[in-house]
């Protein structure tokens, strides 16, 4: 893709100065590596189920990034530790049946809110930090340090490997779990794996659109791609590539909303970004009705195809 | 604690615990979690808009409630539920954050919305919050057999019948009504530990419906008037003591409810 030329054509499209604002490149780095992780990661999570969850180890992040700034260290350790940390205790609890699933997912975020709310009151009534709330729930994508690029980098390169390796078998788990017990997979380890990776998903897009809106990214895209895609491989790849448009539209429309109304207040990139990923799933689920019928045939295909 | 200012926050505490343990009933009972979790942070961004334009925030939760409890009925029959109640909150959390960010609110009024300020309940928002939770309760009075009817047969209910998509519709709007009313008190995100606990803690002491509704109410009552006192005592949120007080009562549920049960098992000897 010749992203250059492009430009060149679309120049009235995006502001000047785009490309050389550094703040604009961090989080164009950071976005569409978070986008990825979170997108092939998600398809398992679309797939088996999990939403709830997925969206659960979100906002129990928030703990995690209220708490940072009361000890002071930068907010994606916080996230990150709470997360994985909080992915172990929901995999150990796990080998639950689905329906018990429901409530204890709700009680352990019950308590996660509850924490955070009063670090977010410690935050701003002890620790001096203003703006701490928005911060941690919405994210504020243009003000990463490009300190942490690398960090995020090699992050989300290991979750997206692991992914890779393990693809085959977490399908087969996240569609029919009975059956992948028959064949020797070990279930329980991979599902506790596979929720920590969740974990620091969601963690690093804590980082970029907020504890609160990382759900978007994990799930957004993966749905969105099984509503087109035949095969599980093309899924993840459709997916991966839903998530970076999104969140690279979202970045340019917030930079260029400097210029619209109301004149000098740029749009929050969060917002845009979410809204734009649900567009998308809209868009792809116009005649979902035949594309259902493409979609669990594609299901059977994959199962038969793991099975051989 | 009990003086004349605090009475209107006790009356507010108990309205909210009273409507919440009974539509939290139901929500456990079919399993809809995710979206007792999605309605109130979705009627966030009502709020959040309202208070932009300058109207009474009790409208914006109002509409918003609706607006994602219509929109989940409507596109979980186009799409799979989870999927879309993750992305429906999602968006109408971005929405709250678009009108966040325009509007001049300070950071302890978002605050406020956000995990609940019960102790600015002023008379008005009381009389408001009484007659919404009055409509939600009479609504599941109405909507109490057929609910139960096709959570736990739905095979047969539906054989005779009986929608499940309209009835689904009318309980999350039941759910909205619900949460309109709680947000002001326990706050955006907090709501749901109202609604959650009480109701999943009340299902390990008794099995029959209709007590089990009781219990909930009951123990919603517990949490909610316990974090009053405590947020009253030590300044800090309520949120905070309304999702630590679901927690201890849903362990505390565990923990005595199995005894309850199994007294008749032989113990598992520590060895």
């Amino acid at each position: 893709m010749n992203i250059r030329a492009q430009v060149k054509k679309v120049s009235w499209i995006i502001e000047p100065g785009f490309f050389s604002n550094s703040s604009v490149t961090t989080a164009l780095v950071i976005g569409g590596v978070v986008a990825i992780s979170s997108a092939v990661t998600g398809l398992f999570t679309v797939l088996g189920r999990q939403a709830f969850a997925g969206e659960a180890l979100g906002d129990v992040g928030a703990v995690g990034g209220s708490g940072a700034y009361l000890v002071n260290i930068n907010p994606l350790w916080g996230f990150l530790t709470v997360a994985i940390g909080s992915a172990g205790i929901i995999g150990a609890l796990g080998s639950r049946r689905s329906s018990d699933r429901d409530v204890s997912t709700g009680i352990v975020l019950s308590g996660a809110l509850g924490v955070a709310a009063l670090f977010l009151y410690l935050d701003a009534t002890h620790a001096h930090v203003s703006g701490t709330s928005m911060t941690v729930l919405f994210g504020s994508l243009f003000v990463i340090s490009n300190t942490l690029v690398w960090v995020v980098i090699g992050f989300s390169a290991a979750v997206l490997v692991l992914m890779m390796l393990f693809f085959q078998m977490l399908l087969l788990v996240s569609l029919n779990i009975e059956l992948a017990q028959v064949r020797g997979i070990p279930v329980r380890l991979l599902s506790v794996g596979y929720l920590v990776a969740v974990g620091v998903c969601v963690a690093l897009s804590a980082l970029s659109v907020g504890a609160v809106l990382s759900t978007a990214l994990l799930i957004g895209p993966p749905a969105s791609a099984l509503r087109i895609s035949k095969s599980p491989r093309g899924a993840a790849f459709l997916s991966a590539c839903i998530g970076v448009f999104s969140v690279w539209l979202g970045i340019l429309l917030s930079y260029d909303s400097a210029s619209w109304p109301p004149l000098g207040h740029g749009w929050p990139v969060s917002s845009l970004i979410v809204a734009i990923i649900f567009v998308v799933y809209l868009a792809t689920g116009l005649g979902q009705r035949r594309r259902n019928i493409r979609y669990n045939s594609a299901r059977i295909g994959v199962l038969s195809e793991s099975v051989r | 604690m009990f003086s004349s200012f605090m009475v209107d926050s006790w009356i507010a505490a108990t309205i909210v615990a009273i409507v919440a343990g009974a539509v939290g009933f139901f929500v456990v009972l079919r399993r809809s979690g995710f979206a007792a979790h999605a309605l109130p942070q979705g009627a966030f961004a009502g709020a959040a808009g309202a208070s932009l334009l300058g109207v009474n925030i009790l409208f914006g939760l109002g509409l918003f409630a609706v607006i994602g409890a219509v929109g989940v009925g409507w596109l979980s029959r186009r799409g799979r539920r989870d999927v879309v109640v993750a992305l429906l909150l999602v968006l109408l959390l971005g929405v709250g954050a678009f009108f966040l960010s325009f509007s001049s609110e300070s950071a302890t009024q978002i605050f406020a919305l956000l995990f609940g300020d019960i102790l600015s309940i002023t008379e008005m928002e009381l009389v408001a919050m009484a007659i919404v939770s009055a409509i939600a309760l009479l609504a599941l009075t109405a909507l109490y057999r057929p609910l139960i009817y096709t959570t736990t047969l739905p095979e047969v209910s539906e054989s005779r019948g009986v929608k499940p998509h309209l009835f689904e519709t009318a309980f999350l709007l039941v759910v909205a009504l619900g949460t309109t009313v709680t947000i002001p008190v326990v706050g955006t995100f907090l709501m749901f530990a109202l609604m959650v606990a009480p109701a999943a803690a009340a299902r390990s002491f008794v099995s029959r419906p209709f007590r089990a509704l009781g219990v909930s109410i009951a123990l919603a009552l517990v949490i909610a008037w316990e974090s009053l006192a405590l947020s009253y005592l030590t300044n800090w949120p309520v949120g905070f003591f309304v999702g630590i007080g679901g927690v201890v009562i849903y362990i505390l549920s565990q923990l005595c409810g199995n005894q309850l049960f199994h007294l008749r098992k032989p113990a598992i000897p520590a060895s």
